[in-house]
């Protein structure tokens, strides 16, 4: 874990979960982790790195602490963590896992087809 | 394992291990308690055999009974259906729900939504059952079916470690977990849970024989405590669940010497202490249309007569037909049902097994505490005779141990020999009668006899069993020169006797008559004499009386001419 990750993953922090999502256009993401982990951090800078190489200015990421916000987890159905949640544009994804597999990332969030 | 002093150890220890009741009836029996309080417990079975139920039953008894709320998380089921679906058991879920005593979580776990990239763990879950238990202060978790995460997650190593830590958190926890889980090809579950939960295993199996099917549960193993080894035959239905602990109980019912009457005056005449012991068993056997549910009813009527609570399980007859065919022998059951004392509890004996029906009765019969139970007739229980026999054996034990009067009826073939028959059943019998067809003269007439009845004097006597308007009659039957005679043999011959006693009354009247005749025609006779013996006499006296007045008259003249003659000297 980087100090520069560990400072992202701070910033990135939501501090209130349950806002609507607001459809600019944006794609809006969610990253639910339990916790500070060497796992999250990670799922948090291989989101950030794919995000800026396939939707430059294009995204905004939250990330979600269930540990801060335990009444999340069951509304938004999360089960496994790290979990990315496309929440727009709709339909709804999930992708479950440290996001190391950036191709894996890339057909979950619809941005390239599976081949 | 299974050595002599490891299970005496186990019975050792029982009262150390710590246990949560599941509520429900029987199952706390054969565990000795319930489940192991704490720790997770694996509950498998094939579709269908009532996991889901039961863990639901687990969790609802201990939030309304045992102040013990739960969280059911759900893999399988959404939580509106897992709701409705229980509002059949008599549950009510969704106010247990907004009371905090529990609380339904339904973890959706969709194969084709989810995309897997890297390395991932199960704390979402842990995250999310935690909440759960924290805010309804839970002290019971299920978790139904867990094994929906191997179908929904890719990696199986991931998940196993996980799964792993997931009962180890469990324990840490000190919640009392079930775990469900699908049976599997040649192990107890698909997925091999059993090799994480090892404190206590069950196992509910749902088997169809003779078409009929009947649902076991049967406790694999429980660490740490001694436990029945059998399969019990557990029920579902409105009341929930029930599971029946029908180990045969000892010979140690307390005996009663109370009489209790038999409904029928003149039966009780026949039996030494004027009726039935109270706590004991009767049969009625008898062959079609003898009269046996009559009988029953009768007795169920004296019995509510005294304010007895009487359970009538029937097998073959509606109880609205019951009612009106007992109306026409003049027994009025209608007003017995409406008061509370008399219930009815009827079924098909193919609507479910042999073991079933003997939940049913079992459960029936501690909830309804009655007096006196019928079963009619016991000849339509199905199964093998020996299976029929161990579970009537199991119910006779079962009433007698609660001091209940038992009246059995049973239906002999025609033409079975009359002791021969009855499921074996005679030793377990205390008194037995016997209703019989005697026929003779085109007619069939119904007979009754007791063949046994321990513990009193009991008439030997064949009486012929009337069935009037007015109820049951025995009518003792014609013995006499011409043997045992019933029906209207009976009333022949009786008439016969009457005609025979009418003649000899007759002909003594006729003789004294004569006598009297006789006695009146001497009279005249001796009158008639005497009146001539008086005639006569009075002739003699008068003849009498003349010739004195005549010698006088001599007498007279022969002075007087002796005195004219002395005058002319």
């Amino acid at each position: 874990m980087t100090s520069e990750d560990s400072d992202a993953f701070d910033a990135a922090l939501l501090d209130q979960g349950d806002g609507e999502a607001v459809d600019d256009g944006h794609y809006n993401l969610r990253l639910y982790v339990a916790g500070k982990t060497p796992k999250s951090v990670a799922a948090l800078s291989n989101l950030q790195k794919i995000c800026a190489e396939h939707l430059a200015g294009r995204f905004r990421i939250e990330v979600v602490d269930l540990l801060e916000h335990p009444q999340l987890a069951a509304g938004d159905q999360i089960l496994a963590v790290p979990t990315l949640v496309r929440r727009l544009p709709p339909p709804l994804k999930r992708i479950i896992g440290n996001l190391s597999d950036s191709e894996r990332v890339l057909v979950g969030l619809d941005l390239r087809k599976e081949e | 394992m299974t050595d002599r002093s490891t299970l005496l150890k186990d019975a050792a220890t029982t009262s150390a291990l710590a246990k949560a009741a599941t509520g429900i009836s029987g199952f706390d029996e054969i565990t000795l308690g319930g489940l192991p309080a704490g720790r997770p417990t694996l509950v498998c079975g094939g579709p269908g055999c009532g996991k889901t139920l039961f863990a639901m039953t687990f969790l609802v008894n201990g939030a309304t009974q045992f102040d013990e709320p739960g969280v059911f998380m759900s893999f399988e089921e959404a939580s509106e259906d897992l709701v409705k679906n229980v509002v059949s058991l008599g549950y009510d879920v969704q106010s247990l729900i907004d009371e905090n005593r529990l609380a339904l979580d339904y973890v959706r776990v969709e194969k084709g939504e989810i995309e897997e990239a890297g390395e991932y763990d199960l704390d979402g879950l842990f995250v999310r059952l935690g909440y759960a238990i924290d805010q309804i202060g839970a002290k019971r978790v299920v978790l139904d079916t867990l094994e929906v995460l191997f179908a929904g997650l890719g990696n199986s190593d991931i998940l196993r470690a996980e799964l792993r830590r997931l009962f180890a958190w469990l324990k840490e926890k000190g919640v009392t977990a079930v775990i469900t889980a699908e049976r599997g090809e040649g192990s107890l579950t698909r997925y091999g849970l059993e090799e994480y939960i090892s404190d206590c295993v069950l196992f509910l199996d749902n088997r169809v024989e003779h078409q009929i099917t009947t649902r076991r549960i049967r406790v694999v193993k429980y660490r740490g405590s001694a436990h029945g080894t059998n399969e019990y035959p557990f029920l579902i239905d409105d009341q929930g669940i029930s599971v029946l602990p029908i180990t045969s109980a000892g010979l140690s019912h307390s005996t009663n010497n109370e009489a209790v009457s038999t409904g029928v005056a003149s039966l009780d005449g026949m039996l030494g202490i004027g009726g039935f012991y109270r706590g004991s068993s009767v049969l009625i056997s008898g062959t079609a249309g003898t009269g046996k549910t009559s009988l029953a009813s009768h007795f169920v009527e004296a019995a509510c007569r005294r304010g007895e609570k009487c359970l009538y399980f029937a097998f073959e007859e509606s109880p609205a037909q019951i009612v009106r065919n007992m109306r026409s022998i003049g027994i009025d059951l209608e007003p017995m049902i409406a008061s509370g004392l008399l219930r009815f509890e009827a079924a098909r004996p193919s609507l479910f097994g042999l073991e079933m029906h003997l939940a049913r009765m079992h459960r029936e019969i501690e909830k309804f505490k009655p007096d006196v139970v019928v079963l009619d007739p016991i000849s339509s229980l199905r199964g093998e005779q020996g299976e029929v026999h161990s579970a009537l054996l199991r119910v006779i034990d079962l009433l007698k141990s609660r001091g209940t009067t038992a009246l059995l009826t049973n239906l002999n073939s025609a033409g079975q020999a009359v002791e021969g028959t009855d499921l074996g059943m005679s030793s377990l019998m205390d008194t037995w009668l016997s209703l019989v067809h005697v026929e003779s003269n085109g007619e069939r007439n119904r007979g009754l006899y007791i063949l046994k009845s321990r513990g009193m004097s009991h008439s030997n006597q064949v009486r012929e069993f009337e069935i009037t308007s007015s109820g049951v009659q025995l009518v003792s039957t014609y013995l006499g020169s011409g043997g045992v005679l019933t029906g209207s043999a009976r009333i022949a011959r009786e008439a016969a006797d009457a005609a025979d006693a009418l003649r000899r009354t007759q002909e003594s009247t006729r003789k004294r008559r004569d006598m009297e005749r006789r006695r009146a025609a001497v009279n005249r006779q001796i009158a008639e004499l005497q009146a001539s013996l008086d005639a006569e006499e009075d002739e003699v006296s008068e003849w009498l009386t003349q010739d004195e007045a005549r010698e006088n008259s001599y007498l007279r003249e022969r002075d007087a001419m002796a005195t004219r003659r002395g005058a002319a000297e």
